[in-house]
């Protein structure tokens, strides 16, 4: 018997054992809500695989494995979402753009905050139980900002990962930190913006970097000891299979940096990973073949790390087209047949429903205007027409979406997206040398503009003053069928947004955009039911949650944390 | 302080360097090739994408000499999310060169004047404070000019009075509105979101409108302003031009 399969075996066991402990404490969490105590039960990782069911609870950054930022919540419904008020707010002491997503864990609210600060809050007050503060090395670099996105949850402990590329877990009660582990060297531009992802017994996380020529990877570590149990890189090493789509050393400087958290099916035990643009960014020509696994997903068994499938969404990808995009899985009938399927939007303005169990293409249609391609062949692959030099490509270099999380609805059966409209760039390439630990852009590009030298879209909203207007671009959300990929609705807003989306059992859509209005929609028909005037920009998606059976909906609007709920 | 001084020369920040000894053509080409490659992606094209900065007017946080700017680039802000850039000294005097000039290598074609008597033109036969305000003196129907020196570069100055509706701003469009109970209200837009729009009438006040109370609402591209092409001569464009190159905001 090989060592590799001792410790397989050896991970069953431990793994059985952590089940049934999971199944008691779930049985005593139950009691503990029955109760209505403050006493919380600990997060397990059969909880985890249940998390979408567990209405009142938060407990991953898309809210359940499936991605779907979904909640069976339905206190909230159509009739009395008019009702709903604010209960708090928490000011960000820390400026800049707040693209957190909470999680909520029996009443207690753990959500980051830049650069790397944890707090934990109480859901229902808003009050502060706990600050954790990392601050990261000054050798960390990230090209867009000192974001983070959140952590993820199990037993007692929290994950983190930081702009100095270090993985930290935190003690859910107190705040401490438990372990801090390297996952990637900040020198050579290796960051950490995503909220990692729990299964099981190891904690999942992929690094940034794609601005800097990084080699991209995913990696899972022990939750308890933060020794690394696999490790995954993007760009596959000549001999491996996909080194073909590179040629001669392009490789090791090839990009593939991962910034949104997977998702993941248990039934088929794969993750699913969206990889980001190649290195450099915008000249192809210095990276000549379909430099794999940049701009595609990425199918990875949770135990072993190794690569199931792939499909590539943009080959040779001069647009920076990250895939980074939300991966949402769900299951409903296609042409007939059962489908599992993975519904994505991508940056590259297309809509795509694969099978998740191949990776096969089902089908692709785009969302907003698109001309760097112009159709699919049979295999799903797109058909490129560049654009002269000096001409505008639709969409534009932040895409047709970006990082933002889309929702489904099993009720509606329909797939919401925050999408970019009428926003193109004009692409400039240019040789670039690699240094490490610098920019690795290879060109660049401008916005379309009515007016030459007007101010253009910036990566977010950084005055009360539209001054660009929607004749530099503006945001929707789209409502899509799946199945026939039209749009059902379309819910347009005057600026930009980079909001999430939330749907819920009552039929509701919580959305917001950079103009600071929260919004309730129908999500069966996209008329607009509420909304708030909150002011700063509402970046990532809203979260809900209840709290001695009480429904509360958070969102982040410029520096706040902003909570509703009904009036009691 | 180089910018102070450039708004002093009433000439754009590059020639003002170059008249000044300060940076070469070949800095300046080196820090644009840098720039573009390096600084582009955060501070964007034209310098403005970080909140608080803005590179082509020179408007920073914490920086105000040249030193200032080379320490900052090579030691970065992590606070702020700025990687520190380990660049060679020649690599750092053309960042700052380029900086200074403005972002802008190219030469520009456009003719400068003499300030003086391009001010004598705004105020006198070009009658621009009709509709323009400058300093507290003026309509303001039209925008206040009073910092166009900073907002607008000197191409784009010239567009504007050589073809006012191409040069236009799409905020600032004028805007004429029905409102549902039939009264109108037609002015010059200065802000809009998915619900409201603000703007300033043609009798100087401001309103603050919702748009569900608004029946018709017609954004118009064509600018009241005329075309100075053949008003003025060219002598005395560039003259204007000189001038408004002065406005800086700064009473």
């Amino acid at each position: 018997m090989k060592v590799e399969e001792v410790e397989e075996v050896e991970e069953v066991e431990k793994w059985k054992k952590w089940k049934k402990w999971g199944r008691e404490l779930h049985a005593l969490g139950a009691l503990v809500v029955v109760l209505g105590s403050i006493v919380s039960a600990q997060v397990t990782p059969a909880r985890l695989e249940r998390a979408a069911d567990e209405a009142q609870n938060w407990l991953m950054y898309s809210g359940g494995y499936f991605s779907q930022r979904y909640s069976p919540l339905k206190q909230l419904d159509r009739t009395n979402v008019k009702n709903l008020e604010m209960k708090w707010i928490l000011p960000n002491q820390v400026f800049g753009a707040w693209q957190s997503s909470p999680l909520v864990v029996d009443g207690v609210m753990y959500v980051t905050q830049r650069p790397n600060d944890v707090l934990a809050v109480d859901a229902k007050t808003g009050r502060v139980f706990w600050l954790y503060r990392h601050t990261p090395s000054p050798d960390a670099r990230v090209c867009c900002g000192s974001n983070n996105r959140g952590v993820a949850v199990v037993g007692d402990t929290l994950f983190m990962g930081t702009l100095d590329g270090r993985l930290i877990a935190i003690d859910t009660k107190t705040g401490k930190a438990i372990w801090n582990i390297e996952v990637g060297d900040p020198k050579l531009g290796y960051s950490i913006t995503m909220a990692p992802l729990v299964v099981k017994d190891k904690v999942l996380v992929g690094t940034g970097g794609g601005e800097y020529g990084i080699r991209g990877f995913v990696a899972a570590y022990d939750v308890r000891t933060g020794k690394e149990a696999w490790k995954l890189h993007t760009i596959p090493a000549p001999g491996e299979p996909g080194s073909e789509s590179w040629k001669g050393d392009t490789w090791k400087t090839g990009g593939g940096s991962i910034w949104l958290t997977p998702s993941y099916d248990p039934a088929l035990n794969l993750t699913y990973w969206g990889v980001g643009n190649p290195g450099p960014d915008w000249n192809p020509d210095q990276r000549p073949g379909d430099n794999l696994y940049t701009a595609s997903v990425i199918a990875v068994d949770a135990d072993t790390g190794k690569l199931r499938w792939h499909y590539q969404f943009t080959p040779n990808d001069p647009y920076d087209y990250d895939s980074v995009q939300i991966a949402v899985l769900a299951d409903f009938t296609y042409q007939g047949k059962p489908l599992k399927s993975m519904l994505w939007a991508n940056r590259n303005g297309n809509f795509y429903v694969l099978d998740r169990t191949n990776g096969k293409f089902v089908s692709g249609k785009p969302f907003v205007k698109v001309n760097w391609m112009s159709g699919f062949d049979p295999n799903g692959r797109p058909i490129q027409t560049p654009q002269p030099a000096g001409q505008p490509t639709w969409p534009g270099n932040q895409g047709g979406t970006n990082w933002y999380s889309p929702s489904f609805s099993p009720r509606t059966g329909l797939f919401y997206v925050t999408a970019w409209e009428d926003y193109a760039t004009i692409y400039r390439r240019e040789f670039q040398d690699y240094v490490p630990g610098r920019v690795f852009g290879g060109g660049g590009g401008r916005q379309l503009l009515p007016v030459p030298g007007a101010p253009g879209v910036r990566i977010g909203r950084t005055t009360p003053i539209n001054n660009w207007t929607n004749a530099a671009g503006y945001s929707s959300v789209i409502a899509i069928d799946p199945v026939s990929g039209m749009h059902k609705w379309k819910f347009e807003q005057f600026d930009m947004s980079d909001s999430g989306v939330l749907t819920t059992a009552g039929d509701l859509l919580f959305t917001g955009g950079r103009e600071g209005y929260f919004y309730a929609l129908d999500a069966r028909t996209g008329e607009m039911l509420w909304k708030a005037s909150l002011g700063g920009q509402i970046a990532n998606g809203p979260v809900t949650f209840s709290v001695d059976g009480k429904q509360y909906v958070t969102t982040i609007s410029g520096n706040s944390l902003v909570t509703f709920g009904l009036r009691d | 302080m180089l910018v102070a001084a450039i708004g002093l020369a009433v000439a754009p920040a590059r020639l003002a360097a170059q008249d000044h000894g300060q940076y070469t053509q070949t800095e300046i080409d080196t820090g644009a090739r840098l720039y573009s490659s390096q600084c582009s992606t955060c501070h964007g094209p034209n310098g403005d994408r970080i909140s608080g900065i803005d590179l082509r007017r020179g408007q920073f946080r914490r920086v105000v000499t040249d030193d200032d700017l080379m320490r900052i680039v090579t030691t970065g802000v992590p606070a702020a999310g700025m990687p520190p850039f380990a660049f060679q000294p020649a690599e750092l005097t053309g960042i700052v060169a380029y900086i200074r000039a403005g972002l802008d290598s190219s030469t520009p074609s456009i003719r400068i004047g003499t300030a003086s008597r391009g001010k004598a033109i705004v105020e006198g036969k070009g009658a621009c404070l009709s509709c323009h305000r400058i300093g507290g003196n003026g309509s303001r129907v039209a925008p206040d000019l009073s910092d166009i020196g900073a907002a607008r570069g000197v191409d784009m100055l010239h567009r504007s009075l050589t073809n006012p509706s191409a040069g236009m701003l799409p905020i600032n469009r004028p805007v004429r509105i029905t409102l549902k109970d039939g009264r109108t209200v037609n002015g010059r837009r200065l802000n809009e979101d998915t619900f409201t729009v603000q703007l300033i009438d043609d009798k100087e006040r401001l309103h603050s409108i919702e748009k569900r109370d608004i029946r018709n609402f017609a954004v118009e591209t064509t600018s009241p302003m005329p075309s100075f092409t053949g008003r003025l001569t060219s002598d005395e464009l560039a003259d204007v031009i000189a001038y408004l190159v002065t406005l800086r905001g700064q009473p």
